[in-house]
């Protein structure tokens, strides 16, 4: 073997000083594309079977490809969910929860990072706390609440606890905000008091404007977790006030009342393609913004020390 | 002049709680009323009347039948499964999003790519449809299965290590599927990290494998405590979880009700609070030296 060959060899393995040797890259890259193929299996496996026909899912040799697109599943599913009445529903209680959520926690968090007052520290410890006691405690005298003020199976019972600050999650929302606005520096606002702005009105005109990175985050953030919460949605709102989600899990029940042929018997295929139907929404809204999503944990500080 | 400071000092106070103001009435309204309620009604005999509920105290009846009834029985076996599952799946879940947050972190191709895959779960996971997933067999049981893994598991390894084994690769993208917001986090940690200290420790003559035991862990420590918590909390409060089905069953259950629920509930979040303390007690004391050490 000649020295250059060696040498060769050597870099293949080892690498130049300071950079991926061209071996680890590869097994890098071969974990990734593993591991990315993990993650995208549920998705392809769904998308490929709900295009396939009754024919296509019994016959053992239709592997992925269907042999030929069958858009009846989606058709069948889009009827039994209700989909664009239903939809609506979900965004009432997606949209002006995360919304009233994302302002309020702004200023509660822009109220801790900014001023001294006292018990401070007890009450972020509380807020800390809000977010470990899992909902099953409160949950039940909180449904009697709602129940006496007649306010279950609207959607008033989820959009309450959000617009004061209790929503889903909403202690780490107020948790991003109060890192975000204490990495900016204090003589901003010392220079706005000295010019003879109140509070408020620094607040307005310089916080929320710097915390638009914020803002954005934790909006798109709440309105993920509120699309995928139903443990409480189911409880509060029941079957008066179906959303998407509720509709998929009673998907199977539903449809065998509405078609009771024999040919159009439930199957896997319509069953993925109602899954699919509910979480396209949100893939939407993904993959026009997703930086927002992964750049915003880094962007707004979450990880401070 | 006195007087100035006082009242700077109230004014300072007053503007502090106009801010949070909002957050205490939710919190007293959302979080502390029901709470203590919850707690009474643990240890109460609760009936619903036409025109509200009828709350009796009874001591701690209902947290002793627990253990006499058959809802309890199923109660205490889903919280033990449930116990099991997390002593299980939080060190695979960290140890993973440790992982892909440190290849992510390399200077690759594609990286942006990746990052959004596998972040993905976390738009859509909600409870019915990772059930759906599951009972559709999109959940990872057929994908080792087809590709014979399961059964070279099968042949090679003694029976009661290979069944565990078996159960857990059956789950395992389910439980990929709860890493996606701790590998982010993860990342936003590692960039952090000052490239040059990795140099310094090259030219000193470690190796990647050195560098990433004595750098990149310990600069992860405070991280994968937050980590921990989150994914305790996570699977403690995730809809399909059987112990908190069962707590919402019971609540419209006539032999056990909303004080039989309440007292499972405490039952419920002293068990997760006495999980998070012992993370806590783990991990804090730790932190706390590497603290000292920096300085």
């Amino acid at each position: 073997m000649s020295k250059s060959l060696k040498k060769k060899l050597y870099r293949f393995v080892y690498g130049t000083q300071g950079t991926d040797s061209p071996l680890s890259r590869i097994v890098i890259y071969i974990l990734l594309i593993a591991i990315g193929f993990l993650y995208v299996y549920p998705m392809l496996y769904m998308i490929s079977s709900s295009l396939k026909s009754q024919s296509d899912i019994i016959n053992p040799m239709v592997n992925w490809i269907p042999t030929k697109l069958y858009f009846g599943n989606y058709e069948r599913a889009f009827k039994v969910l209700r989909y664009f009445p239903t939809l609506g529903k979900s965004l009432v209680i997606t949209l002006i929860p995360a919304l009233l959520q994302t302002m309020v926690t702004s200023v509660i968090g822009y109220g801790f990072a900014k001023f001294e007052f006292k018990f401070k520290k007890v009450w972020l410890v509380l807020v800390l706390l809000t977010f470990v006691i899992p909902v099953q405690v409160y949950m039940i005298p909180r449904y009697v609440m709602f129940f006496k003020f007649d306010l279950l199976e609207s959607p008033w019972a989820i959009i309450l606890p959000a617009l004061l600050g209790q929503g889903v999650n909403s202690a780490i929302f107020v948790l991003i905000f109060y890192q975000f606005f204490r990495m900016i520096p204090y003589s901003i606002n010392e220079a706005a008091e000295i010019d003879g702005a109140g509070p408020y009105y620094i607040f307005f005109k310089m916080g929320i404007p710097l915390a638009v990175p914020a803002f954005i985050t934790s909006f798109l953030f709440g309105l993920v977790w509120y699309w995928n919460e139903t443990y409480v949605t189911s409880l509060f709102l029941g079957s008066a006030y179906p959303n998407l989600q509720l509709r998929l899990a009673n998907f199977v029940s539903e449809y065998s009342q509405m078609y009771t042929e024999e040919l159009l018997r439930i199957n896997e295929g319509v069953r993925l393609a109602a899954t699919l139907l509910i979480i396209l929404p949100m893939l939407i809204v993904y993959f026009t913004i997703q930086r927002w999503f992964v750049e915003g944990v880094e962007k707004t500080g979450i990880t401070g020390e | 002049m006195k007087k100035m400071k006082m009242s700077r000092a109230l004014r300072s106070n007053l503007i502090g709680y106009s801010f949070i103001g909002i957050w205490i009435i939710g919190f007293a309204i959302f979080m502390l009323y029901p709470f203590v309620s919850s707690l009474i009604y643990s240890m109460s005999k609760v009936t619903i009347l036409g025109s509200g509920i009828d709350v009796q105290f009874h001591g701690f009846t209902n947290f002793k039948q627990i253990f006499e009834i058959e809802e309890g029985f199923t109660f205490i076996e889903a919280l033990i499964d449930f116990l099991k599952e997390i002593v299980f799946q939080v060190p695979i879940i960290i140890v993973f999003s440790v992982l892909i947050a440190v290849l992510l972190n390399r200077n690759i191709k594609g990286r942006g790519f990746f990052r959004s895959i596998f972040f993905l779960p976390v738009i859509i996971s909600s409870g019915p449809v990772i059930n759906e997933l599951i009972t559709q067999g999109a959940g990872g049981a057929n994908i080792f299965e087809s590709y014979g893994f399961i059964n070279i598991i099968e042949n090679t390894l003694a029976p009661g290590l290979a069944e565990p084994i078996i159960n857990l690769f059956s789950e395992i993208i389910i439980i990929f599927w709860f890493s996606g917001v701790q590998i982010l986090i993860f990342l936003a940690g590692l960039q952090k990290v000052d490239r040059q200290i990795y140099e310094a420790a090259t030219v000193d003559g470690a190796g990647p494998w050195e560098s990433f035991w004595k750098i990149t862990l310990p600069s992860l420590s405070s991280l994968v405590f937050v980590n921990i918590i989150y994914t305790i909390v996570l699977l403690a409060t995730f809809s399909e979880n059987k112990v908190i089905a069962q707590i919402r069953q019971n609540m419209f259950n006539i032999n056990t009700g909303y004080g039989m629920a309440s007292a499972m509930a405490w039952v419920y979040f002293i068990i997760v609070m006495i999980l998070i303390g012992v993370v806590a007690l783990i991990f804090l004391p730790k932190q706390r030296v590497a603290k000292e050490v920096k300085r």
